[in-house]
C-alpha cells in the first residue's frame, strides 16, 4: 500500500501506466463549471437594500484525471449528470475547461485556438450519440464525408477524395452507391454508420465516443458495436468511450473509469472492475445491472438520490447515500489511491480497510 | 376464462400512402395477478399492442379485428363512456416518460384527488388520505410533503414513484407499463422495478410489461411474447425462451448481448434491420436476416419466403418458424420409425 501523500503524487501518473512511454491523452485536474446566473446584469440581485452580485454554477466536473494510453479503449461511465460527456467534449475542444489542462501526445491543447487545434483535430475525432442529429440534413452522404477531407486535406484532387470516401463508405458496410442518398433515408443503424465513417475519413489515431450505440435498437447495437471493434483492430485505434451501459463496458473497454457527480470514484482494468469492485457507487452500480440469470435480482439499495451539482456535498461527493460514510468522509474529499492490483479507488473507506 | 384474453387482435393506421398494419393477429391471455413481458425492438408494434388494449390508439389508428375482453366484457366494442369505468379504475397505465404523464399545473396532491375523484364518490378528506397511503406503498420519502409538491420539484425516479403510487390508486386487476423504466439511470431502473415487482405481488395485480430489454424482463416477468414486425414469433414461461429461445430471432437477440460474448470478442450480430410496416417482406417477416432459412442440404425452404409461419409447440413455448416445425415435424418421423 501507497501512504498518502506519495498516493498523492502518483496521482498524476498512474503506475500502469509508467512503462508504456506519454501517454496519448492526458486529463490533468480537470474542472467545469457552467453558470447558472446569465450575464452581469442579471446577477444584481437586492438584498437587505443593497445591490449585490450573486452567482450560480453547475459544478459539471469536479478535478478529473485521466490517461489514455495508446491503443487502448477507456470507457468512461456514469449516470446522467456525472459529467462523463462534459469529459468528452472538454477533451475535443467543444468546451472550454474552467480549469485544468489536456495534453495531447505531450503537448497542451485546451488553451489552443481553433486554427491551432486543426491539426489535432485531423487526428482525434468524435462519434456522437444520436444519429437522426449529427448528420446534416442538407447534405448528401457523398457530402458529408467529403467535408473533413477538403478541410484536413486541401491538396488532395477530386478523385483522391472521391476514392478515400469509397473506401471509408465499404470499412463501415455502407455501399458506396448510396452517397447521392440524404440522410434521412437511412435506419438508426446506417447513420450510425455513416458518422462512424465520417469520424474515420481523416484516418484519426484517437476517437472520442459519446453513448454512440445508446440510441440503436439491441439487434443494431451488437452490429456497431463490432464495427468499432473492428475499426480499432485495424487502424490501432485509441478510444475515449462514453457510456452508461456496463454490459458494453465489459465487452468493449480496456479500462474502465466510474465517474460520480463530476469526480472519478474507480478506475480499474476492466476485468478487475467487473470481478472486484472496491466502491461502494461501483458496487451498487454493478448490482443494478439487470441480468438473464433467473435468481432474483440482490441489487444494493441506494438511499436517497443524486445530489445537485450546483451545491456539492462537502467530503466525499457520494457520502450521503453510502452505507459505509463516516464523520471523515463528510469532511475530507478522498483522493485516488492505488490499490495492490492497479486499481485506484477514492474511499476512505476502502484505504482504512472498513471495506 | 382467463383475466385478459386478446384474441386476433389487428390494428392498422390509415396514412395516406396506404394502411399500414401495425399489428397483425396478436392472441395472448393474462391470469390474475399474473406477470407478462412484451418484448421487441421499435417498430415491433409492442406499444401499439399494449394501447390498443384500453383502445388508446389514435387517429388515424384504428382496430381492424379481433377482440379484447376483460372479465367477459369486450373492451374494443365498449362505448367511451363504458371504457372510462375500466381505464384507471381497474386497468391502469405508467407509460414511458413520467414528465409527460403528469400535469405540470396541479400538485401531485390535486392529481391523486382528481383521480380518486373521477371514479368513486368520496370526500376530498377521504381520498387525500388514500393518496398519502399510496406513497407510503411506493417508499417516497416525506410523503405528506410530496402532496402539495409540483412535478417539476421532483426528480426523475420521484417521478416514476408517483406514478406508480397513481397506477395503483384504485387497486385496479391489471397494471400495463409502457417502458416504464428507459428514461432512468440504472440503478434507479433497479429500485423501480424491484417496487413494482414487490406491490404486484403483494396486492395481486396482473403486470404487463412492455420493454426492449431483456435483463427486466427475465427478472419481473413469468410468460413473455417476443414480437417482430407487428407479429408475436414466441410466447411461452420467461424461463424456458430466456434459457432455450426456439425463433431464430429471439435466439439472435439474445445471443447479441454483449453479457453472452467472451469480452472483446465479435459479438453475434443480427444482419440488416427491422423491415419497414409499410413494406413488409412476404412470408415470414424475418427471413431476409434469418440464417436458418437454407436447410441442412443448402436448399432455401421456400415456405420462409411464402407462408406466414403459424405457431407450433416445443415444451411450454410457441414459437411461429417454418425451421423449428420441420424439425419437429422430423422428430416426430423419427420416433415414429422407431
Amino acid at each position: 500500500m501507497t501512504t498518502q501523500a506519495s498516493a498523492a503524487a502518483e496521482n498524476h501518473i498512474p503506475a500502469e501506466n509508467i512503462e508504456t512511454a506519454t501517454p496519448l491523452l492526458q486529463i490533468r485536474d480537470l474542472k467545469k463549471r457552467f453558470s447558472l446566473s446569465g450575464d452581469f446584469l442579471e446577477q444584481l440581485r437586492f438584498k437587505g437594500g443593497k445591490l449585490v452580485r450573486h452567482q450560480e454554477h453547475v459544478h459539471a466536473i469536479n478535478g478529473v484525471n485521466l490517461d489514455i494510453s495508446r491503443g487502448e479503449a477507456l470507457c468512461v461511465v456514469g449516470e446522467s449528470g456525472c459529467g462523463k460527456s462534459t469529459v468528452a467534449r472538454t477533451v475535443m475542444g467543444l468546451l472550454s475547461p474552467s480549469e485544468g489542462e489536456i495534453h495531447y501526445d505531450g503537448q497542451r491543447i485546451d488553451h489552443l485556438s481553433s486554427r491551432q487545434l486543426l491539426p489535432y483535430r485531423k487526428r482525434m475525432q468524435m462519434i456522437f450519440q444520436n444519429p437522426y442529429a449529427s448528420l446534416n440534413p442538407r447534405m448528401t452522404i457523398q457530402q458529408t464525408l467529403e467535408e473533413p477531407l477538403r478541410l484536413h486535406h486541401p491538396k488532395w484532387n477530386r478523385q483522391q477524395i472521391a476514392d478515400k470516401v469509397e473506401e471509408v463508405m465499404r470499412s463501415v458496410g455502407i455501399d458506396p452507391d448510396w452517397g447521392k442518398r440524404f440522410g434521412h433515408e437511412f435506419s438508426g443503424g446506417q447513420r450510425q454508420r455513416i458518422a462512424i465513417a465520417r469520424a474515420l475519413a481523416v484516418d484519426p489515431e484517437f476517437i472520442v465516443a459519446d453513448e454512440p450505440i445508446s440510441a440503436l435498437d439491441v439487434s443494431i447495437q451488437a452490429q456497431v458495436l463490432n464495427l468499432l471493434m473492428e475499426a480499432q483492430h485495424e487502424r490501432n485505434l485509441t478510444y475515449l468511450f462514453i457510456t452508461h451501459d456496463l454490459a458494453v463496458v465489459e465487452h468493449f473497454g480496456t479500462r474502465v473509469a466510474v465517474m460520480y457527480l463530476g469526480t472519478v470514484c474507480e478506475i480499474a482494468t476492466t476485468a478487475t472492475l467487473f470481478a472486484k469492485p472496491r466502491h461502494p457507487y461501483t458496487q451498487a452500480l454493478l448490482s443494478s445491472i439487470p441480468r438473464l440469470e433467473d435468481d432474483r435480482p440482490q441489487h444494493i439499495r441506494l438511499e436517497g438520490e443524486v445530489p445537485t451539482p450546483v451545491n456539492l456535498p462537502s467530503g466525499c461527493v457520494f457520502h450521503g447515500r453510502c452505507p459505509y460514510a463516516n464523520a471523515r468522509c463528510r469532511q475530507e474529499i478522498p483522493l485516488l489511491q492505488m490499490q495492490n492490483d492497479g486499481t485506484r479507488v477514492a474511499c476512505h473507506a476502502v484505504e482504512e480497510g472498513r471495506l | 376464462m382467463a383475466l385478459l384474453e386478446v384474441s386476433q387482435l389487428d390494428v392498422r393506421f390509415a396514412l395516406r400512402q396506404g394502411e399500414v398494419k401495425a399489428i397483425r393477429d396478436v392472441s395472448f391471455t393474462l391470469e390474475r395477478g399474473e406477470r407478462l413481458g412484451i418484448v421487441g425492438e421499435s417498430g415491433a408494434g409492442k406499444s401499439v399492442a399494449a394501447f390498443s388494449l384500453l383502445n388508446l390508439i389514435s387517429k388515424p389508428g384504428f382496430i381492424a379485428g379481433g377482440s379484447i375482453r376483460f372479465e367477459g366484457q369486450t373492451l374494443n366494442t365498449m362505448s367511451e363512456r363504458g371504457l372510462r369505468k375500466i381505464r384507471g379504475n381497474r386497468i391502469s397505465m405508467i407509460f414511458q416518460d413520467p414528465m409527460m404523464t403528469l400535469n405540470p399545473v396541479l400538485s401531485i396532491g390535486e392529481q391523486m384527488v382528481e383521480c380518486l375523484k373521477a371514479h368513486r364518490r368520496i370526500s376530498s378528506r377521504d381520498a387525500r388520505a388514500i393518496a398519502l397511503d399510496k406513497l407510503r406503498q411506493v417508499q417516497i420519502p416525506s410523503p405528506e410533503k410530496r402532496l402539495d409538491q409540483y412535478p417539476h420539484e421532483l426528480s426523475g425516479g420521484m417521478r416514476q414513484r408517483i406514478i406508480i403510487a397513481i397506477a395503483l390508486l384504485l387497486d385496479p386487476d391489471i397494471i400495463i407499463a409502457d417502458e416504464p423504466t428507459t428514461a432512468l439511470d440504472v440503478t434507479i431502473q433497479a429500485e423501480i422495478m424491484a417496487l413494482l415487482l414487490d406491490l404486484c405481488e403483494q396486492h395481486n395485480v396482473g403486470l404487463i410489461l412492455i420493454t426492449h430489454d431483456l435483463g427486466v424482463v427475465s427478472q419481473v416477468t413469468q410468460r413473455m411474447l417476443v414480437m417482430y414486425a407487428g407479429r408475436v414469433i414466441e410466447q411461452g414461461p420467461t424461463r424456458e425462451i430466456i434459457n432455450d429461445p426456439q425463433h431464430p430471432y429471439t435466439q439472435g437477440l439474445i445471443n447479441a448481448l454483449p453479457q453472452m460474448a467472451t469480452p472483446g470478442e465479435k459479438l453475434n450480430q443480427i444482419r440488416g434491420s427491422m423491415p419497414s410496416l409499410s413494406n413488409l417482406p412476404s412470408g415470414c417477416a424475418f427471413h431476409p436476416r434469418c440464417d436458418f432459412i437454407k436447410r441442412a442440404d443448402g436448399q432455401t425452404r421456400p415456405a420462409c419466403v411464402e407462408q406466414v409461419p403459424g405457431f407450433v409447440q416445443t415444451g411450454n413455448c410457441l414459437a411461429a418458424c417454418h425451421m423449428v416445425a420441420e424439425l419437429l415435424e422430423d422428430r416426430r418421423l423419427k420416433e415414429e420409425s422407431q
